[in-house]
């Protein structure tokens, strides 16, 4: 049994990535010395070849790794700043994304893009805290957000072995989080969400690092309402019959999503619940305000981001 | 100018419209004879005069950025690529996806919308590839090919393979961050890269001189790229320029920047055409259109020959293109991905 850490899981799955096959590459900033935790050491173990340090050129480096993946690599491309994904929307969604589509199919994007610490890391400021996995959805991208070292592991290695260009969403809330593993970790396949905890009376999606916080807050209210807590684990393609097989039995149901209000992945899964669900009670959302832009003092920092506390007054609203 | 007596030399047969239907089957273009070039310049040429009636009849829906006038550029690079090199396009791309070796009927079927066009009708004119003969695509956003190319660059030469790559952009990319990101990356990992910029005079209506600090073969210096800049209207001083660039490329010796100096004769795209715009004189027009790159290679060549066969495979391509089926309406979604659920429809069914 080993206690395996969030950010060692995605830099075993890189590393088993590699091993199992050469056309798989990682290039980024500072990759080489693994400043963001996940490319530790593999530059001693892969070479300066497969183990890419690249300019601050976001965008160049982001188009060269797809030239490099529609000729036969399997790149996977680090951005130590989740915000960093603006600059290079472009080059994800408009070239890598939109490729295989506009070409008739004539060929693979297999691309990743890992984001560790996506979110808000407490002081980082307004440039460096944003959450940005609904614009992938939005825009057709496949997006993982991730909530465990086992799923980190299991879904970054689905990713890197997909044909289509993946974005995996690290967040900082998560990359503290350890776990008990045993064995050779299994890849979790893309679409598939997991019930964390089995209950009756509502349904809790929470995404990503606020898994265990729904988790705990399930617990706090143990006896007074069975909570179930559904981790979609991919944001797109979404797992929309787990949706639908939990909330169609609670009824109930409550979002807790740390990212921006409006047409974000708690509104998309609110949609789809009422669409196709007779709900019992009006459903929740517990984000981010609209249009958040995280501000620098820790207290607004975190008074920004969705709190355990409205979560547990959410699910008390829609049970009454 | 390699001149080459007259008649001599018919060069290789063209290709069979719509003979070539599957992927993986294409050959690249063979240029090695001015004939050729010749011929792939008037096919270029026509193929576009063509294109520019059929968005008039509405046989091309939205638009088209014709080639005319540019077509020494792309039959001169091309020329001086191997069989496993590599090309990255530009919006203004038909001329070099003919001269890499497409077939100009599965292209016409795709600017017409056909299931059986070179993307099965879901890229059209500015989204044309055929990945079997090496196009990474033409490019709706100016200057974005360029690291594509880089990244191709790369990955053949660290799997051992001799692979160049020709990235073509025009002057218009030399404003883009992401090309200037492009050189630099290419310069520091010595990339088998050959830059094509075609300087035609205008980014859109904006000329050069009122758009580029510095110069293009200056950019490509700052970044220890050598650089040469050629007559663009004279499709060997391409060839020769591009040879060169190749060779040292393939060798090893990183990569080159060729800077094309050539005009368009038509507006910037389609739409221009019923616009009137007056921001190039009718006099710089002529002046231009005097220096054709077809004419200059057409005594070297037997032309009137060539000329007569080009139209009359594009009429075989053009009739061939226009009997081809549209796509089905419910596959709109299809080819989006490589593996996966479908997407959701935008109506549940």
């Amino acid at each position: 049994m080993t206690w395996l850490s969030y950010t060692k899981a995605l830099n075993r799955a890189l590393g088993d990535a590699m091993a199992a096959d050469p056309a798989v590459c990682v290039l980024g900033e500072d990759v080489g010395a693994g400043m963001a935790g996940p490319t530790l050491g593999l530059q001693a173990r892969f070479g300066t070849d497969r183990v890419l340090d690249m300019p601050l050129s976001e965008q160049a480096f982001t188009s060269f790794a797809l030239g490099a993946a529609l000729t036969g690599m399997r790149p996977v491309v680090e951005f130590q700043i989740p915000s960093l994904l603006f600059l290079v929307f472009e080059q994800i969604v408009n070239q890598a994304h939109k490729f295989r589509l506009m070409t008739g199919g004539q060929a693979r994007v297999p691309l990743t893009f890992l984001v560790p610490g996506s979110g808000s890391r407490l002081g980082w400021a307004g440039q460096h805290s944003d959450h940005p996995y609904a614009l992938f959805v939005h825009a057709g991208v496949k997006t993982v957000v991730p909530a465990s070292p086992a799923d980190a592991y299991g879904l970054l290695r689905a990713a890197v072995e997909d044909d289509d260009p993946v974005v995996v969403f690290a967040p900082a809330g998560a990359m503290g989080a350890r776990e008990d593993v045993t064995g050779q970790l299994p890849p979790v396949p893309l679409g598939s969400a997991r019930v964390r905890r089995a209950g009756e009376d509502v349904t809790v999606v929470a995404v990503g690092h606020l898994v265990a916080e729904a988790l705990q807050v399930a617990d706090d209210l143990d006896g007074e309402v069975s909570v179930e807590v559904l981790d979609p684990r991919t944001l797109h393609p979404f797992d929309w019959a787990a949706l639908r097989a939990s909330v169609g039995r609670t009824r109930r149901l409550v979002v807790y999503d740390d990212a921006n209000r409006g047409c974000g992945v708690a509104a998309e899964v609110v949609a789809v619940a009422a669409e196709e669900v007779a709900l019992l009670a009006p459903p929740r959302r517990v984000t981010r305000p609209d249009g958040a832009v995280l501000p620098f003092a820790p207290d607004l920092d975190r008074a920004s981001q969705p709190q355990p506390h409205q979560l547990r007054d959410a699910v008390r609203a829609v049970v009454k | 100018m390699t001149a080459e007596p007259a008649g001599t030399d018919r060069g290789t047969a063209a290709p069979v419209a719509g003979a070539r239907r599957a992927a993986g089957e294409a050959t690249p273009a063979d240029l090695s004879t001015p004939a050729d070039r010749y011929r792939m310049m008037r096919l270029i040429r026509e193929f576009d005069t063509l294109a520019l009636e059929w968005v008039r009849t509405g046989e091309i829906p939205g638009g088209i950025h014709p080639y005319i006038g540019q077509e020494a550029v792309a039959v001169g690079v091309c020329a001086a690529l191997g069989p496993g090199d590599r090309i990255t396009s530009t919006h203004r791309g038909h001329g070099h996806v003919l001269a890499r070796g497409a077939d100009p009927a599965r292209l016409l079927a795709e600017l017409a919308g056909r299931e059986s066009g070179l993307n099965r009708g879901r890229g059209g004119s500015m989204h044309a590839a055929d990945l079997s003969l090496g196009i990474l695509g033409a490019n709706g956003i100016v200057g974005a090919g360029a690291a594509i190319a880089v990244g191709a660059a790369w990955a053949a030469r660290r799997s051992g393979r001799d692979t160049v790559v020709a990235s073509f952009f025009g002057d218009g990319a030399l404003n883009q961050g992401v090309l200037l990101e492009a050189l630099n990356l290419a310069s520091i990992h010595r990339a088998p890269v050959v830059f094509v910029c075609e300087n035609n005079g205008y980014a859109t209506t904006l000329p050069v001189a009122a758009a580029v600090g510095g110069s293009a073969v200056g950019r490509a210096a700052a970044f220890g790229i050598p650089a040469v800049t050629v007559d663009g209207m004279d499709a060997d001083a391409v060839r020769e320029a591009a040879e060169e660039a190749v060779a040292r490329a393939r060798s090893c010796g990183g990569p080159g920047f060729v800077e094309c100096l050539t005009y368009r004769y038509e507006g910037h795209h389609t739409m221009e055409r019923r616009m009137r715009l007056t921001y190039r004189s009718p006099e710089e027009v002529a002046a231009w259109r005097a220096r054709d790159p077809l004419e200059r290679l057409r005594p070297a060549v037997p032309a009137a020959e060539i000329d007569a066969e080009v139209a009359a495979l594009l009429e075989r391509a053009a009739a061939w293109a226009l009997s081809e089926p549209r796509p089905d309406p419910a596959e709109a979604g299809a080819y989006l991905y490589a593996g996966g659920p479908p997407p959701r429809p935008g109506v549940p069914v």
